[in-house]
């Protein structure tokens, strides 16, 4: 299983596409690493620097609505992972993008609009970062000197490929 | 209580349910393209699979970057193609016989109503256009599939679109579906099937009917699909009469797999096409959408026609007819890529080649190219292009650009005037 938590990076803006995180020009790489600096080069948010000290220390994102909407690019997970992320919450996921998270063994976790404000109220702290635990279903928000625990829900799917670090194995055991 | 499509085939291909709600299912048709191909190969060689379900399941293009722009886009070729070779897959089509996925393999006959299809590609739910059940999927769902034959999905709602009334003039399968985005949002779909009626689907060819459907990922959705008729087994026919006494005795059995009267739906949705006018996108989300006639001095850079959602004959034909003895604005650039190199023979055979050249065209060979920014017609920072294309996000077609969605005609009146323009006038 990969390990989850650290250092956030907020991205609040809904509808957060797939070309985006990664454009399709590099869709033409060969290998995943190949893909690590062009993380989110497309994304134009106030404030938000793609090459920026707090891209590259993120272990966790969090953004809103539909984020991964449009292509079918595993890449968009691949580009997390290399760059050390294995995790994205947000308040609703494009069908593809999550699917893909979780083939890949990383987590797409889905919270209500109260705890993803809550986890958003941390967006201003230098220190802002998130412990995750999946097998709990629990995580910790911390930051400014305050810190709170929230429940999520996984699906026994979603879960059972987390902890198993992805789909190919485990059909190929199956089926 | 009856069943949706979607319902009766994932009864029908149900392999095992795992975990409540998550169906593994049996695949009928696995596609591939060149850019999301290669990785899984790559990695079932690394995990000492390097095999396939049933060579005769899978289907194989090269068609994103082609013929290869570079080095690493040839490579991308080579390992596909190689692999095809390997495994003895016979509907591979290469340089000559290539063309965009979602026109091609449709054009060949390969997807039946009732199928299951994936490829790792978001646009693979126009082939729902047919009575299938057509999913993108990721790259590790793809090796799965190529592997194994299976796919695991969550089951999917479905909400049902009642289309009715005659579509007006200058008004195509493309202004209703974005029309249709526009109202539910990019979102507005997610984790759902888009299940179109009606009588407006019913007069629809299967060109305009895959159009629909190609556009369903747009609002979110896990795949359009229409209801099999006699449209969809006039199409099929070249390649199924070997299999049925007559074409009725063909459409009693595609029709098993049309929704029960009595099916529950997530939503039911009326549209009534009859005040409709000619839409294009104004933002950078599908969903932000207009009225042309609400878009004006709107100038274009590029025209570009083509893609999976419109490089059909049907989509050039009308863009023809908008052209024929017209210039396009001495202020664009044309484009045009017919979307497979059998739609770009009987256009030539039919003259619309001759037409859009004599406009300015510049006709490019098929390929997605453009529509994502990867070769034949990319943006510079700041430009504009009028696409017949599915996906207007920031940077789509080259960094900084910025593309409107609209229909072949809309595109064809925008190219004669060099802005947003309605093409109810050129008609």
């Amino acid at each position: 299983m990969k390990t989850f938590g650290g250092p956030a990076l907020f991205l609040d803006r809904s509808d957060i596409n797939t070309d985006e995180i990664i454009p399709a020009k590099y869709l033409t790489e060969i290998t995943k690493e190949d893909l690590k600096p062009y993380i989110l080069e497309d994304l134009k948010l106030p404030g938000f620097d793609p090459k920026g000290p707090k891209t590259q220390l993120a272990r966790v994102v969090v953004s809103r609505a539909n984020f991964g909407c449009g292509s079918s690019r595993e890449h968009a997970p691949w580009v997390f992972e290399v760059n050390g992320i294995t995790a994205v919450i947000a308040a609703s996921f494009a069908r593809i993008f999550r699917q893909n998270m979780f083939n890949c063994g990383m987590a797409a976790i889905e919270l209500p609009k109260a705890d993803l404000d809550l986890i958003f109220s941390h967006a201003g702290d230098d220190d802002a970062a998130m412990s995750i635990d999946i097998e709990a279903q629990s995580l910790t928000v911390s930051g400014g000197g305050k810190q709170k625990t929230i429940g999520f829900d996984l699906s026994p799917f979603d879960k059972a490929l987390v902890l198993a670090g992805g789909w190919v194995d485990y059909a190929d055991t199956k089926y | 209580m009856g069943k949706t499509t979607a319902e009766k085939i994932f009864e029908a291909h149900l392999v095992e349910e795992p975990f409540p709600g998550t169906k593994v299912l049996k695949l009928d048709v696995v596609l591939c393209h060149e850019i999301t191909t290669p990785i899984a190969i790559d990695d079932l060689i690394r995990r000492g699979k390097d095999r396939v379900f049933d060579p005769s399941r899978i289907k194989a293009v090269i068609d994103h970057v082609t013929p290869s722009k570079d080095t690493k886009t040839a490579t991308q070729a080579k390992i596909l193609r190689d692999w095809a070779r390997r495994h003895d897959i016979k509907d591979f089509f290469d340089i000559g016989e290539n063309g965009v996925c979602h026109a091609l393999f449709p054009e060949k006959g390969f997807i039946r109503p009732g199928n299951t299809v994936i490829m790792g590609d978001s646009h693979t739910c126009t082939h729902g256009a047919f009575g299938a059940f057509a999913a993108g999927v990721g790259t590790t769902d793809l090796e799965v599939g190529i592997l194994k034959g299976v796919c695991a999905f969550r089951q999917p709602k479905t909400i049902r679109f009642n289309v009715t009334g005659a579509l007006p003039k200058g008004v195509y399968a493309k202004d209703v579906i974005l029309h249709i985005i526009g109202k539910i949002g990019v979102n507005g779909a997610t984790d759902r099937v888009m299940e179109f009626h009606g009588e407006t689907i019913g007069a629809m060819t299967m060109e305009s009917r895959m159009t629909l459907c190609n556009m369903a990922i747009e609002a979110g959705g896990t795949s359009g699909i229409c209801q099999p008729d006699m449209t969809t087994v006039d199409f099929l026919w070249p390649f199924v009469q070997g299999e049925f006494a007559s074409k009725e005795a063909a459409l009693a059995e595609y029709s098993k797999w049309a929704a029960d009267p009595d099916a529950d739906y997530d939503q039911v949705i009326d549209i009534d096409v009859t005040a409709l006018q000619p839409i294009s996108t104004f933002g950078y989300k599908p969903d932000q959408v207009k009225f042309v006639a609400d878009l004006p001095d709107t100038p274009v850079d590029q025209i570009y026609l083509g893609s999976c959602t419109n490089g059909r004959l049907e989509d050039l034909r009308i863009a023809a007819g908008v052209l024929k003895g017209k210039r396009i604005a001495p202020t664009v650039r044309g484009i045009l890529s017919p979307a497979t190199p059998k739609i770009y023979r009987e256009a030539l055979h039919e003259g619309l080649i001759d037409t859009f050249m004599e406009a300015g065209f510049c006709i490019t060979n098929p390929t997605c190219g453009a529509c994502l920014g990867m070769s034949n017609g990319v943006l510079a920072e700041g430009e504009v292009c009028a696409s017949t294309t599915n996906r207007n996000f920031m940077g789509r077609m080259g960094k900084g650009g910025m593309v409107h969605l609209m229909s072949p005609a809309t595109a064809a009146a925008s190219a004669i005037e060099g802005k947003i323009a309605d093409p109810r006038k050129y008609l």
